[in-house]
């Protein structure tokens, strides 16, 4: 599954990463393109005990998360 | 001037969710420091014999010389919401600009409404959010004596303020002496749950403690505090605990160090922090200190989020002799007015949280 949460402000890329992981997906990527997004996103998602990796492009990063 | 009460103008015609017109709120929408010093540091400075604190020394409000011996302290400040309630709006908003003359160890005389009001928006809007902000000056025995009020899409609301005061009475925020005691006057985390209050995930306890925090004047923090010795003083509001405390430390040549788990807290805040729901203004304060501040490495993360929270009428910062700091604590006698650290020879960091 994959959520694009670019051109968004906090909070709501963990607004939509939460109403996204509802049904406790296996694994979710989701796209940011601001430190705060990235952050916060990770941590929401670490929280809810996803392994979290993050590759970081041109001004924008993907986090992946697996359980 | 008429006061009605607030109860008598409830009857709110429009639905209206201020929150959600704007994309930053409180003090978390100052514009970032290194922004803001790329410009002013370039700026002429002006000077006269008779400016005592000018824009040059980062402290709170500037202070004038009227007579051999009074001063008069002026500030402005103005934000967006960071509550949908406008009249609750207008008491943060005036609460916040009251600080800054209560965090040079004045009282404000005189007070003036600035506010940005879009033209979409019902009247009665405006009317709450100018009578909260009168409730407040009215609290602070200030008196509001007209105003600016232009049009604009985001809603922003705040005060010009200026105290009248003798000069010897004056705090700074650069006379913090190696032994001091250091005392905050509210808890932080508002910022922390502002965010969360805008995607719904603070509970209703947060949210009040919240409110009641932003809403309350560091009056009384500072007149029972002008019974005691005072070395140096600033209030924490945008640029956090550890941004509001690093200009006291650099100003005044030491190293404040904290005990950060003593720092008051309000109730949720570390939790919704875990969650990610953090404003961007920790990290943009995070981004220009990180070199200045030093953190234990077992301290935790959702602490150092809570160090780094953008606090909107944030409580005041005082250093003490510790005798002074300890009865000030218990006068006040609030769970929310702790002392948290203490001032010690400069090392190679401004700040230290231990």
């Amino acid at each position: 599954m994959e959520l694009d949460c670019r051109g968004l402000s906090c909070p709501e890329p963990v607004v939509l990463t939460k109403r996204a992981v509802k049904d406790n997906p296996a694994s979710i990527d989701v796209l940011v393109d601001h430190v705060a997004g990235l952050e916060n996103v990770s941590r929401f998602l670490r929280a809810m005990k996803y392994e979290v990796s993050v590759t970081e492009g041109k001004g924008e990063w993907r986090i992946s998360a697996k359980k | 001037m008429r006061f009605r009460e607030r109860n008598t103008t409830r009857s709110m015609k429009t639905d209206v969710k201020l929150t959600s017109m704007v994309k930053t709120s409180g003090c978390a929408a100052k514009l970032p420091p290194e922004k803001l010093h790329r410009v002013i540091d370039n700026l002429p400075l002006m000077s006269s014999d008779k400016l005592l604190e000018g824009f040059e020394s980062a402290d709170d409000a500037l202070v004038y010389q009227v007579t051999d011996d009074i001063v008069s302290v002026q500030t402005v400040d103005f934000f967006p919401p960071m509550v949908d309630d406008p009249y609750i709006f207008g008491q943060v908003a005036a609460a916040n600009a009251l600080s800054d003359i209560y965090a040079m160890g004045g009282t404000p005389n005189v007070a003036m409404n600035l506010l940005c009001f879009p033209s979409c928006l019902d009247l009665e809007v405006m009317e709450q959010i100018l009578l909260g902000g009168i409730s407040k000056v009215k609290e602070a025995n200030a008196v509001i004596a007209g105003g600016h009020t232009i049009a604009d899409p985001t809603p922003k609301y705040g005060l010009c303020v200026t105290g009248f005061m003798k000069k010897d009475q004056v705090w700074s925020n650069k006379g913090a002496k190696v032994g001091d005691a250091v005392v905050l006057t509210k808890a932080l985390g508002v910022g922390i749950i502002n965010t969360a209050a805008k995607a719904s995930e603070a509970s209703e306890e947060s949210v009040s403690q919240a409110v009641d925090s932003m809403t309350r004047l560091n009056k009384v923090a500072r007149d029972i505090a002008i019974r005691y010795q005072v070395h140096a003083a600033t209030d924490v509001t945008g640029f956090s605990l550890a941004g509001h405390s690093q200009e006291c430390a650099a100003a005044s040549g030491v190293t404040i160090r904290f005990d950060a788990k003593s720092i008051p807290i309000i109730d949720g805040a570390l939790e919704l922090a875990q969650f990610g729901f953090i404003p961007e203004g920790r990290y943009t304060n995070q981004d220009y200190l990180f070199e200045k501040v030093r953190f234990a490495k077992e301290l935790p993360q959702e602490l150092v989020d809570v160090i780094y929270d953008p606090q909107t009428s944030g409580g005041l910062l005082l250093f003490m002799p510790k005798a002074d700091a300890k009865a000030f604590v218990a006068e006040m006698d609030k769970p929310y007015c702790k002392l948290i650290g203490e001032v010690v020879p400069k090392t190679d960091r401004d700040v230290e949280f231990v």
